[in-house]
């Protein structure tokens, strides 16, 4: 079974792909507005996995939301909250409730979230976690028992390539395509030349890479991402960029950042889509967009 | 050498643990902790005191060789009489001493440390934590550098997203373990085996709790 965005990346257009992020409780409102703004705007909404290790609605059920509200739901999931056991289980039910693409994640350390003393579990990584999803479309789970009735799904991860050391990150980005994974979003880039570097090698893999693009809020927001998200590191221009937006301005400058980047990275066509990340502002993706030239 | 790494309890967790009791034995150990300055003979007098300010009475201390010992018996035996008199033992030694000791006495024990790992003195006044016995070692294709226990999240296939500088996501004192491996790899020519896909770990070397007896084997 082909899923609308495993279509769309076969298409060959420039695909979109954005975040919804389940609330601390079970008030859907707010997502559920946002998944409606979105939906038809972009190719696919990942929904988040305890985002930062913060403990909340799940992403099973968040993405349950946005197949029932019309949309394509990719649904992230991190090793750090369930054992082999409980990932095969939530696969075979998310494929049963026609969730057909996965985003498979290590997950952030517990002691970066709001549950610090919780025990953190990592039983398989992100690379096995894809294995674990080949596996179970052949009809087996991974201790190599047969399944009575099977999933689909389109599999893919994650690729820091601003991080330092990079060539450890693309030992293991390779491991994640061997593993079956069939497209890569990359957690946030900044540098787009070092991007492009980084996309004459990744190119040569039979792998769509959707580059990430964050929303800056303010100077402070991006400072306090690069003192707390894992794997984002924002360089000085853009902060000083962000701190010279006269007041009231700011929010508007970000989507200006944010939408000059996606559309050199669309002009260049340098990779095959964007994921956009506008933490606790969903709604402002079109405006993104629309600053990109996209809609 | 293996080093049982220690930290005191906040003095709040030791009152409370303590507040039944008005006659206490402090027992240290001249080894581990010692070496850490949590359980040796300076920590154990200043214990002493700090417990005699807040009117505990104390029967009397001791600071044993080795408390994980089972020589320790024969330590603990001199001061019966005084040991005899207290309610509990105040132990200032790493859970293992704790246990060895609470295994001899019929005494109420409480621990006045929080053993954090075995550890191996690498710097001067520095211990890490290099092994947590997994019982299935992989190291035979990471140069010999352990990602079960160097890496936050005993990632066994590379790093995860986090690493900055070189360093791991939730701590900049703490190296990558990814970054130390890829080096180490590197330097021998063999990131061939960094590249193979490493299956799910096996996590049944010997389940819990940990038994071995030499004449079944
Ligand atoms: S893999 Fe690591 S934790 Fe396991 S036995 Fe080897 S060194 Fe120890
Ligand atoms: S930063 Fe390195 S050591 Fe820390 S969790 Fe990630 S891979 Fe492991």
């Amino acid at each position: 079974m082909v899923s609308a965005f495993q279509k769309a990346l076969k298409s060959g257009k420039f695909v979109i792909t954005c975040e919804a992020a389940p609330p601390k409780g079970t008030n859907l409102k707010r997502m559920a507005h946002d998944i409606e703004l979105l939906k038809d705007k972009v190719d696919a909404i990942n929904v988040t996995d305890h985002q930062s290790s913060v403990m909340r609605f799940p992403s099973l059920g968040g993405a349950m939301l946005v197949k029932e509200l019309g949309g394509e739901p990719i649904l992230q999931m991190t090793c750090r909250d369930r054992n082999r056991l409980a990932l095969q289980a939530d696969l075979l039910f998310a494929s049963y409730m026609g969730i057909h693409n996965v985003l498979c994640l290590t997950g952030d350390s517990i002691m970066l979230g709001d549950h610090k003393e919780a025990k953190a579990v990592f039983d398989l990584d992100s690379s096995q976690l894809l294995g674990v999803v080949r596996k179970l479309e052949e009809g087996k789970d991974i201790s190599g028992n047969d399944l009575d009735g099977g999933v689909s799904f389109c599999a893919g991860g994650i690729v820091t390539p601003e991080a330092d050391p990079l060539e450890p990150q693309l030992i293991k980005f390779e491991k994640k395509i061997e593993a079956g994974a069939e497209f890569i979003q990359t957690q946030a880039v900044f540098d787009l030349d070092r991007f492009k570097k980084f996309m004459e090698y990744a190119g040569q893999f039979n792998v769509k890479i959707l580059a990430g693009v964050i929303l800056l809020t303010s100077a402070p927001m991006a400072r306090f991402m690069n003192n707390n998200i894992a794997g984002v590191f924002v360089p000085q221009d853009l902060i000083d960029e962000m701190a010279s937006a006269p007041k009231g301005q700011v929010l508007t400058k970000g989507i200006e950042i944010a939408g000059r980047m996606i559309k050199r990275i669309h002009e260049e066509k340098m990779c095959d889509g964007v994921h956009i990340m506008a933490i606790n502002k969903e709604e402002l993706v079109p405006d993104i967009m629309s600053a990109a030239g996209l809609i | 050498m293996i080093r049982s790494i220690t930290q005191p309890k906040a003095e709040k967790e030791i009152d409370l643990l303590l507040s039944g009791s008005g006659r206490i034995f402090i027992i240290g150990c001249g080894t581990c902790v010692t070496l850490t300055r949590t359980g040796g003979e300076p920590e154990v007098r200043a214990m002493q005191e700090r417990l005699s300010g807040k009117g505990k009475l104390i029967t009397g201390h001791l600071v044993v060789p080795v408390a994980c010992d089972n020589l320790t018996t024969d330590a603990l035996a001199e001061y019966g009489h005084q040991i005899d008199q207290a309610d509990t033992l105040l132990i200032m030694t790493c859970a293992f001493g704790v246990q060895t000791i609470a295994r001899q006495l019929k005494k109420m024990v409480v621990p006045a440390l929080d053993t954090l790992f075995m550890g191996k003195e690498t710097a001067a006044g520095e211990f890490t934590e290099i092994c947590t016995q997994c019982g299935t070692c992989i190291i035979g294709e990471t140069g010999g550098i352990c990602p079960v226990t160097s890496c936050h999240k005993g990632l066994v296939n590379g790093p995860c997203g986090g690493t900055d500088s070189g360093k791991c996501e939730i701590d900049k004192r703490k190296d990558c373990a990814w970054t130390m491996i890829y080096n180490r790899l590197m330097d021998l020519g063999r990131l061939d085996s960094m590249r193979r896909l490493q299956p799910p770990r096996n996590h049944l070397g010997e389940p819990t709790p940990g038994k071995m007896i030499l004449s079944e084997k």
